[in-house]
């Protein structure tokens, strides 16, 4: 059997008297989709930000090929983040003073590429998920559909290993959401990164290879073919 | 939607008679069709021929006689069975769901695994189905975005009611 690139152990994670996580354990292997489906408040965002590093769990480990996550120093967890790790979210991905172009090309430029480069090679993206049309244009003058198309080109270009999306199409209409789901779903694959998807949409969840329920902070049942 | 494991399920609950069970069958699930007198008592012969029920009596409680009919052991595992598989996915599945989950309260199972295995069920067939959209014309995509959809309407049912199982769950019991 394959090793898994992210293992989550036994993770517990209270905001205050609010428990979000209780008991959460899960695997993701390599170049796998996983959905996490669940109800508001079940706990599945939260689990997604501390399989990212984004959240330390109060108890618990997270392994990211091998090596533990969740004790590593912040700055070290946010280099992490940089190189190995793409991000999606519903709302606000983009830096609303950037440029399409210049938003795909910020993970590039955080990472010590040169701003030509950097541009070539969003550009390249942003032509792979059809829309180089906006490349130019900020957050505000695109549609929700083009700005989520903007934001998987930005979680893709650095060539991560997983990419984390929570929600990807919670704000768009069927027909876009289905076609960010595709692009997302297609370069991931051709790349070989693993995505872990969080979703209340069930035909959102039907495009990943495993479904895990969440209820009460902790896995409720998994789905696999 | 299955009458014969409906009937068989209120039985299991309580032994009841003919009319009792045709008055619990309409109060629950037969709102738009009840049942006709006759279907009830043929529905009872055949579960009685194949060995699921069994008359325990038979009184007069100031009208006619009445015949009560109560569970097998071959009844509970029969029904056992219908509990634990899902229904495959197909169309006006909600009233059969929505029995098992009643019944499933009314008879102590575990509601909550009713429904996640039938959630899964759903998954499976749904993900099947957005792989073969993969490069299809676009009138197969169309044709399976219709499936699609109906199972999603099915699962957004599941979920509402899986939120709503305490308050299902009491009301079932008064």
């Amino acid at each position: 059997m394959t090793e898994p690139l992210l293992t989550a152990r036994d993770l517990h994670l209270s905001f205050g008297e609010s428990s979000a996580l209780s008991g959460a354990s899960i695997d993701v292997a390599p170049g796998e989709v996983l959905a996490l489906l669940g109800p508001s408040g079940s706990g599945k965002s939260t689990l997604l930000h501390c399989l990212a590093g984004i959240l330390v769990p109060d108890r618990g480990e997270v392994r990211y090929r091998g090596s533990r996550l969740d004790s590593l120093s912040d700055d070290l967890r946010s280099e992490l983040r940089r190189g190995d790790f793409g991000f999606v979210f519903q709302f606000g991905s983009l830096v609303p003073e950037l440029t399409a172009v210049e938003n795909v090309a910020l993970p590039l430029r955080l990472s010590g590429h040169k701003r030509r480069t950097a541009e070539a090679r969003a550009l390249e993206w942003l032509e792979r998920l059809e829309v180089a049309d906006v490349a130019r244009k900020r957050a505000g003058e695109m549609s929700g559909g083009q700005g989520q198309r903007v934001a998987v080109a930005r979680a893709l270009v650095a060539g991560p290993r997983v990419v984390f999306a929570d929600e990807p199409t919670g704000a768009l209409d069927s027909l876009n959401g289905e076609l960010v789901m595709d692009l997302l779903i297609g370069a991931a694959r051709e790349q070989g990164a693993s995505i872990v998807l969080v979703t209340h949409e069930p035909r959102i969840a039907a495009y990943a290879d495993r479904e895990v329920v969440i209820r009460d902070g902790a896995l409720a049942a998994t789905v696999t073919a | 939607m299955s009458v014969p494991h409906t009937l068989l399920g209120l039985l299991e609950v309580r032994a009841r008679h003919g009319y009792d069970l045709k008055r619990a069958y309409d109060a629950h699930f037969g709102q738009d069709r009840p049942l006709k007198p006759g279907q009830v008592y043929a529905t009872l012969g055949r579960l009685e021929r194949d060995g699921f029920v069994v008359v325990r009596g038979t009184g007069r409680e100031g009208g006619p006689d009445r015949t009560t009919y109560a569970v097998t052991a071959e009844g509970v595992t029969d029904l056992d069975r219908w509990f634990a598989e899902p229904e495959g996915p197909a169309a006006y599945l909600q009233p059969v769901l929505f029995a098992k989950v009643v019944l499933a309260l009314q008879s102590g199972r575990d509601a909550v695994q009713v429904l996640d295995a039938q959630r899964a069920e759903h998954l499976v067939t749904m993900r099947d189905l957005t792989a073969r959209k993969s490069g299809a014309d676009l009138d197969r995509v169309l044709g399976l975005d219709f499936a699609l959809f109906h199972l999603e309407a099915d699962l957004r049912w599941l979920e509402h009611t899986a939120a709503r199982l305490e308050r299902l769950a009491a009301e079932v019991a008064s």
